[in-house]
C-alpha cells in the first residue's frame, strides 16, 4: 500500500442556498479543490461522491454520472457512494483505497447535499432511512427520538445533565462564529438551547444540527508525488471503518457507539498514534449527546466523563482537545454527503494553520469521524501534515 | 402509498411479537431472523412467541412527529426489554408518565393510517402494568 495524501481542499458555504442546485454546489466545491491542488483536472482518474438521498431529495439518482458530466471529466469513473449520513467519510476512504493500492495516482472525493428543494418532513422521512424503516421508523421514531432514547439512558447512567448536552451546542456555535462557510455564525448561551423548543425530550432544536445544502471536496494522491505538486501534503496515516446493528435497539449498550471504538482503535494501531497526541478532530455531532458519546468512544475521554468535558470548556478551541473548530455539524450544517469531506477539509486547513480565528496553534495531528444512522456505520481517518515532523 | 404487501409479510411480528430461537446457540431474536448472525450457516433459526410483557430500557417523547404521526404527538417513545431478551422500540400508551424500569405489556393498536384512503396499518404499543 502507498502512503496517501490530501492535496486539495474546498468547499462551499453550508446553509440555506435557495439560488443553487445539487450541481452548482458540487461543482463549486470540485474547482476549489482542483485550483487549491494547482491541477487542471487532467491529471484525475477517477472520481468518488458520497451523497445519501439525492432520489428523495431532488428526483435525481446516478448522481456520480452527473458529476462526472457537469466537472468535464468524462470518460474517468465515477462512482457514487452512500452510507447514510458516514457517505463523505465512507467514501474519502474508497477513494483512500484506490490511491494506496496503486490503482488509481489522482482521485477527487466529493461530499454534496442538496436538501432544502423539499418540506421539511419530507427531509425528516428521508433521513429517518438512515434507521430501521420497518422496526423504528414505523413505530414513530424519528432520528432525533432515536438519538434522544441515547441521551436519556446516558442520562440515566451517568447522572449527566440538559446543561451538559447544551455546552457542547453553545461550544459549537463560539467555533461556527469564526468559519465564514459556517450555516450558523452566531454565539449562543445555555440558556438559548434549554429554553429552544422540544423535538425529541431531553433534545431540544438546539441540540440538533440543522438541514442544510451543501458541498465539499478533497484531491487524493500518493504522498511521494503529492510533494512535489504541493507545499504542504497532509498525509492520511490512518483510514477504518466499522459496522452495528442498524436499529439501535438491537445495540448491547446505548451509551456507547461500538462501531466507533472499533474503527478508532482500528485507526490508531494503523497510525502507531493514541488519542493523547491527537491535536484537533472533527467528530460526528448530529445531535450534542452524539459529540459527548463520540468523544469518549475514539478515547479522548473516559466513559460518563464526556459531560463534563464539555461543560468545563475542554473541548473548546484552547482547550485540552479541541473538537469541532469548523462548528461541527451542529453550527457549521449538515449537509448529508458532504459532511464526512467537510470534516477532512476543516482538518486540512488546520493542519496547514490556515484555519483563521479558529487555528489550533501548532496542530500536527487530526483525526475525522464520521457517523451513518445511529452508529451503524463508523469511519474515522487520522491526517497528519508531514513538514511539522 | 404503502402496498398492502408489505403489511402482510410483517404480520406474524407487528402483530403477535412472533420472532425467532437459533437451536443452535439459543439466542432469542426479535423481529424475525432468517439467518443466525452469531452461527451463520450453523444456525438452525425456528419461530418463537414472545411473551407480551417487558420493561422501559430507555423513553423519549416526540414532539416532532414524523409524516403520519401528527394527531398523536406528543407521543412517549421507548425501547422496551422483552422479559425474554431482545429490545424493540414502541409507543408506550394510556400514560404521560414513564421511567426506567417500568413494568409494561404489549397491546394492539392502530399505529398509522395511509392518507387519505390507504390501509391502517396496526401494530404493537405497550401500556403500563403492575406485576
Amino acid at each position: 500500500m502507498r502512503k496517501v495524501a490530501i492535496v486539495g481542499v474546498g468547499m462551499t458555504k453550508f446553509g440555506e442556498e435557495w439560488n443553487r442546485g445539487f450541481r452548482d454546489l458540487i461543482l463549486e466545491a470540485g474547482i476549489k479543490a482542483l485550483e487549491d491542488a494547482n491541477l487542471s483536472g487532467k491529471e484525475i482518474d477517477a472520481i468518488y461522491c458520497g451523497t445519501m438521498a439525492p432520489g428523495p431529495l431532488i428526483g435525481q439518482e446516478h448522481a456520480a454520472a452527473l458529476l462526472a458530466d457537469w466537472m468535464g471529466l468524462n470518460p474517468i469513473p465515477s462512482t457514487r457512494v452512500e452510507a447514510a449520513c458516514a457517505s463523505g467519510g465512507v467514501a474519502l476512504r474508497q477513494g483512500y483505497l484506490a490511491v494506496a493500492s496503486g490503482l488509481h495516482d489522482c482521485v477527487v472525493v466529493g461530499g454534496v447535499e442538496k436538501m432544502t428543494d423539499v418540506p421539511g418532513p419530507d427531509v425528516i422521512s428521508t433521513l429517518g432511512g438512515a434507521g430501521d424503516e420497518e422496526w423504528e421508523l414505523f413505530f414513530g421514531a424519528t432520528f432525533p427520538a432515536i438519538y434522544a432514547l441515547m441521551a436519556k439512558r446516558y442520562m440515566y447512567e451517568f447522572n449527566a445533565t440538559e446543561e451538559q448536552l447544551a455546552a457542547v451546542a453553545v461550544k459549537n456555535h463560539k467555533h461556527g462564529a469564526k468559519n465564514k462557510y459556517a450555516q450558523f455564525q452566531k454565539e449562543i448561551d445555555i440558556k438559548t438551547v434549554l429554553s429552544s423548543k422540544v423535538v425529541a425530550w431531553p433534545l431540544k432544536v438546539f441540540d440538533c444540527s440543522p438541514i442544510t445544502d451543501g458541498a465539499a471536496a478533497v484531491v487524493l494522491m500518493p504522498l511521494e508525488k503529492a510533494k512535489k505538486i504541493v507545499e504542504q501534503p497532509i498525509e492520511i496515516v490512518a483510514s477504518a471503518q466499522a459496522s452495528d446493528t442498524l436499529a439501535l435497539h438491537d445495540r448491547e449498550s446505548l451509551t456507547e457507539l461500538k462501531a466507533t471504538k472499533i474503527a478508532a482503535k482500528k485507526a490508531f494501531e494503523q497510525a502507531g498514534l493514541q488519542p493523547k497526541d491527537v491535536d484537533v478532530a472533527e467528530v460526528h455531532d448530529c445531535f450534542t449527546i452524539a459529540e459527548i458519546l463520540a468523544i469518549e468512544d475514539i478515547g479522548f475521554f473516559e466513559k460518563g466523563k464526556g459531560g463534563t468535558a464539555a461543560e468545563n470548556s475542554l473541548t473548546e478551541i484552547g482547550g485540552q482537545i479541541p473538537i469541532n473548530t469548523s462548528g461541527g455539524l451542529k453550527a457549521c450544517g449538515h449537509p448529508v454527503g458532504a459532511t464526512g469531506i467537510k470534516q477532512a477539509v476543516e482538518i486540512t486547513w488546520q493542519l496547514r494553520e490556515q484555519a483563521n480565528s479558529r487555528q489550533v496553534k501548532g496542530a500536527k495531528i487530526g483525526l475525522t469521524h464520521n457517523v451513518g444512522g445511529s452508529g451503524a456505520t463508523c469511519v474515522i481517518h487520522i491526517m497528519k501534515n508531514p513538514a511539522k515532523f | 402509498m404503502t402496498n398492502i404487501a408489505i403489511t402482510w409479510r410483517r404480520i406474524p411480528e407487528r402483530y403477535c411479537i412472533i420472532g425467532s430461537i437459533c437451536k443452535t446457540c439459543s439466542t432469542k431474536y426479535f423481529p424475525l431472523r432468517k439467518f443466525c448472525p452469531k452461527c451463520r450457516r450453523k444456525g438452525k433459526m425456528e419461530r418463537y412467541q414472545f411473551s407480551p410483557r417487558g420493561t422501559i430500557y430507555s423513553y423519549t417523547k416526540v414532539y416532532a412527529p414524523p409524516a403520519g404521526f401528527e394527531l398523536e404527538a406528543p407521543y412517549i417513545l421507548a425501547i422496551v426489554k422483552l422479559d425474554e431478551g431482545p429490545m424493540l422500540s414502541a409507543q408506550i400508551v394510556n400514560t404521560q408518565n414513564v421511567e426506567i424500569g417500568d413494568r409494561v405489556e404489549m397491546v394492539f393498536r392502530v399505529i398509522k393510517r395511509d392518507e387519505p384512503e390507504g390501509l391502517i396499518h396496526y401494530g404493537y404499543k405497550f401500556e403500563k402494568i403492575t406485576d
